[in-house]
């Protein structure tokens, strides 16, 4: 059921009358029904994996739990008899216990993740090592079905369980209502990746039927489907027609698909996310947001503090924290302050953290080496562009361009480029025709093409290109107007007449502009497949 | 202010209704100017309904079968509901839709749409779907016909389907946004034009020449409703030289004719009785008939329907020689119209 499906905007509808029909201390039972239903309905069988995770992280997550209650009540009770050594004894025996759980839930779960998402991935890898090697035999693939948004799940199941060992949230006793928080259905397919802790301040709560609420929700879907249907969808075909035709489309081309990537990513994910958000309001739960115009980011580091914003979050939370404090670490930065000084001792642990936190985002995007190559190449410009920051500021220093609206634009258009390039990964088969095409860039010699109408032979028409030019204006003075506030507020405050024309206007643009039903390749959204 | 609320509410409704069922006829086609099939299923419910004869199939009964013929030589009062590439079970529901107007003595049903077992193609499914009036039979229709791609809502409301026609909109979709002029003779597509068959293309041999278990379905259901409605169901095969009836289908067609005691005429076996010349009496090459042979091959059939059933002459018939003295001048029209459009003197 695709969210840009009519039966997905049937499905909603009748959710949303029963959500306020039946009585509202069955709202989230419905939702946890309509979650199954709507996994159902993409593949039955998803539902025994999805179900497999809810059981064993909330069984975990109930074991932790229990067993530190226990440990409590039972130093309660022990108070006078044990000594301060036998008090530590047992806590550390509790700690190592409840550690237990937490790794044995984590390693089935991402174990899970692992083998559907990166066996294929791990045996091309191992026929290529044979191959090197001179072996003629070859492993065979493994036809695994991938879960619907299992990275999505399951990196939501694993910070509640990594939360709960914390203490930063009590583990939930009822099971359905986790599996509520698990299969939530509007971030399933593509995040954003919740936590327990905020999740649950609306998920479970009753919701009254709410106009404004309502309404602000179902106006954030509509400007979603804006973004997805009229231009992400849109672009689709000439994006499709550049990065496809790889000896036909070189040197301009590829700037040109480049940016247009940049924009139907953008588009795509921001518009899913936007109507996942509103599908949310619309029934009184709030979602963290994931994006913060990050188009308008200054630098790379900003970029990522504004793009994928809880993919980064989690990243950050539960694996470079964890890694830049572990044992082995502190030892290894310990190691290199003492052999090598104290600036690259400093260094060590960051680097390394840093290391580990990309290339398990790239492979987290999709198992191929393209993606390990596309998060290494954001770890390399992160660096390195935190190594150059003294250079920086004295070249700011000296030519005054600090907080200048032009150095403001050529840091903002220097940080798209930048982000469009490392997309190129994601864009070409491999590798080495990523490099090659990045490369044609500089030696092809056919700017021309970008006046003389050969990007009229991309799939996309005269219509086509002055259609994206007003959505991407109109996504431009949306976002500039969003950093004074929220748009929609700002639109409720007109008089009745301003507001029907706006809302009423954009319904129109996405019904009659918008690239769905026949005619038009109906496209999944990107992240679906992470 | 309560008041004043509610109201501008109800004009925002009927704004909205409004301007969506505007923009609706705007962009749905309207089949006048250019591939006019798409116009001859509507246009059945503007017409009298005591039809005597009503033809049912694809393009072998709307162009092949001229009612203007019927009524002048015989008195027969007839009409057409055919569309292009109509499928058997559109023919079923199309059908059945009729008879809920009237109950024609006699149904003439080609037999051509019985080599297609599945859906096909989209672009006919709508030409001979969208005309039809909403009901369970039209209902009951697109859900038989729908391609794995198409959408049930589009049918519902066609501007889903359609809402990317603005950039291609002309001067006739604003011109027949709310009345479309009539474009058939009682369901009839006059072509006076000529192009001999010269190049028939060959036969190619099939894997499987068996009729569909889905085909034999619904020409058993048309069987059954016209026995249930007293109605003389005919099977035609007409005289179009391609695409190429098998022998292996006549075998089967006869077998099932004789099983059901229905009358079948193929009338690619009578093409020199009937007089039809594909030099001159078709006009792309065989695969239809012109106006000339159209007239000739139902010449021959008015004579079979009178003979061997029992449609009466009507045109004594006041009412009915009124409305179809009309009709008459309305074809005349149209032929000479079309003599001049393709310099044809007569």
């Amino acid at each position: 059921m695709l969210f840009t499906s009519y039966r997905f905007l049937e499905f909603l509808l009748v959710l949303f009358l029963l959500y306020y029909i039946l009585p509202a201390r069955w709202q989230w039972k419905v939702l946890l029904v309509a979650g199954f239903v709507f996994y159902f309905c993409a593949n039955p069988i998803y539902c025994v994996y999805i179900a497999v995770t809810i059981f064993t992280t909330w069984y975990a997550g109930c074991k932790i739990e229990a067993l530190r209650e226990k440990s409590t009540v039972y130093l309660q009770e022990h108070k006078e008899s044990l000594s301060k050594e036998e008090r530590k004894s047992y806590k550390a025996a509790v700690k190592h216990k409840t550690w237990i759980w937490t790794l044995s839930c984590l390693l089935f779960n991402l174990g899970i993740l692992a083998v559907v998402k990166y066996t294929n991935f791990a045996i091309s890898n191992i026929n290529s090592v044979m191959k090197a090697f001179g072996s003629v035999g070859e492993l065979g693939f493994v036809d695994i079905i991938v879960p619907l948004g299992i990275s999505f799940y399951t990196f939501q199941a694993v910070g509640y369980i990594i939360d709960v060992y914390r203490g930063t949230v009590e583990a939930e006793k009822n099971i359905f209502r986790f599996a509520l928080f698990v299969s939530f259905f509007p971030q399933l397919v593509q995040g954003p990746i919740s936590r327990f802790g905020d999740l649950k301040k609306t998920l479970f709560e009753e919701h009254p039927f709410d106009k404004k609420t309502i309404c602000f929700g179902l106006q954030r879907i509509l400007w979603g489907y804006f973004k997805k249907l009229v231009i992400a969808d849109r672009i689709l075909t000439g994006v499709n027609a550049l990065i496809h035709n790889t000896d036909t489309y070189t040197g301009a081309y590829v700037f040109v698909g480049m940016l247009f990537y940049a924009l139907e990513l953008y588009a795509d994910f921001t518009g899913g996310i936007d109507i996942t958000i509103g599908i949310a309001q619309t029934m009184g739960i709030e979602v963290t947001e994931n994006f913060r115009r990050p188009y308008f980011s200054k630098n790379i580091k900003e970029y990522w503090n504004r793009w994928h914003i809880t993919m980064g979050s989690w990243f950050t939370d539960y694996i470079f924290y964890p890694i830049s404090v572990c044992k082995p670490m502190l030892k290894l930065s310990k190691f290199s302050r003492n052999h090598f000084g104290e600036f690259i001792g400093k260094r060590v642990p960051v680097y390394l953290s840093s290391f580990v936190v990309w290339f398990a985002t790239g492979i987290w995007h999709g198992a191929s080496w393209n993606f390990i190559a596309w998060g290494l190449g954001n770890w390399l410009v992160i660096m390195a562009s935190q190594e150059l920051e003294p250079l920086y500021k004295k070249f700011h220093n000296r030519f005054h361009v600090e907080g200048k609206f032009g150095f403001r634009l050529f840091q903002v258009v220097r940080t798209v480029l930048l982000m469009s390039c490392l997309r190129l990964f994601d864009c070409y088969r491999d590798v080495p025709l990523t490099f090659r095409m990045f490369g044609s860039m500089f030696t092809a010699g056919n700017w021309n093409i970008l006046w003389n109408g050969s990007l009229l032979n991309i799939g996309l028409t005269v219509t086509d290109y002055c259609i994206l030019l007003c959505g991407l204006v109109l996504l431009i003075a949306v976002s500039l107007l969003q950093r004074s506030g929220s748009v929609r507020e700002k639109i409720a405050g007109l008089p009745f007449w301003g507001r029907f024309l706006l809302w009423y206007g954009l319904f129109l643009t996405v019904l009659l502009m918008g690239a769905y039903g026949i005619g038009y390749d109906s496209s999944q959204f990107i992240y679906n497949q992470f | 202010m309560k008041k004043k609320k509610y109201f501008r509410i109800i004009a925002a409704v009927l704004i909205v209704i409004c301007t969506l069922a505007l923009l609706q006829r705007l962009l749905t086609p309207k089949y006048v100017d250019d591939v006019i099939e798409g116009a001859l299923i509507a246009e059945y419910y503007d017409e009298d309904k005591e039809h005597d004869v009503v033809f049912i199939g694809d393009c072998e009964v709307y162009e092949n079968f001229s009612p203007a013929v019927l009524w002048e030589e015989y008195g027969i009062h007839s009409y057409i509901r055919g569309s292009a590439q109509q499928l058997i079970w559109q023919s079923y529901y199309l059908l059945e839709d009729t008879l809920r107007y009237e109950t024609p003595k006699v149904v003439v049903f080609n037999v051509l749409s019985m080599k297609y077992n599945e859906p096909q193609k989209e672009a006919y499914n709508r030409m001979s779907l969208e005309g039809m009036r909403w009901s369970s039979s039209k209902v009951k229709a697109v859900l038989a016909s729908m391609t794995e791609r198409e959408n049930f809502e589009d049918y519902l409301f066609p501007i889903l389907r359609y809402h990317s026609r603005w950039s291609e909109l002309n001067s006739g979709d604003l011109e027949y946004m709310f009345q479309v002029p009539k474009v058939s003779h009682s369901g009839y597509y006059m072509r006076v034009d000529v192009k001999a068959a010269e190049n028939i293309p060959e036969a190619k041999p099939l894997a499987d020449y068996e009729f569909g278990e889905n085909a034999y379905f619904y020409l058993d259901k048309m069987v059954q409703l016209c026995e249930e409605k007293g109605i003389r169901l005919i099977l035609i095969k007409a005289p179009s030289l391609y695409p190429h009836w098998y022998d292996e289908w006549e075998v089967q067609m006869e077998e099932y004719a004789k099983e059901h005691h229905l009358l079948y005429l193929n009338f690619l076996e009578c093409t020199d009785e009937i007089g039809l010349d594909f030099q001159t009496d078709t006009y792309d090459g065989g695969l239809h008939l012109n106006l000339s042979g159209a007239e000739k091959l139902t010449s021959y059939f008015g004579q079979i329907l009178t003979e061997q059933t029992d449609v009466e002459d009507k045109r004594a018939d006041e009412k009915l020689a009124a409305i179809w003295e009309q009709k008459l001048a309305e074809y005349e029209k149209d032929k000479q119209e079309q003599y001049i459009q393709y310099g044809i003197e007569k």
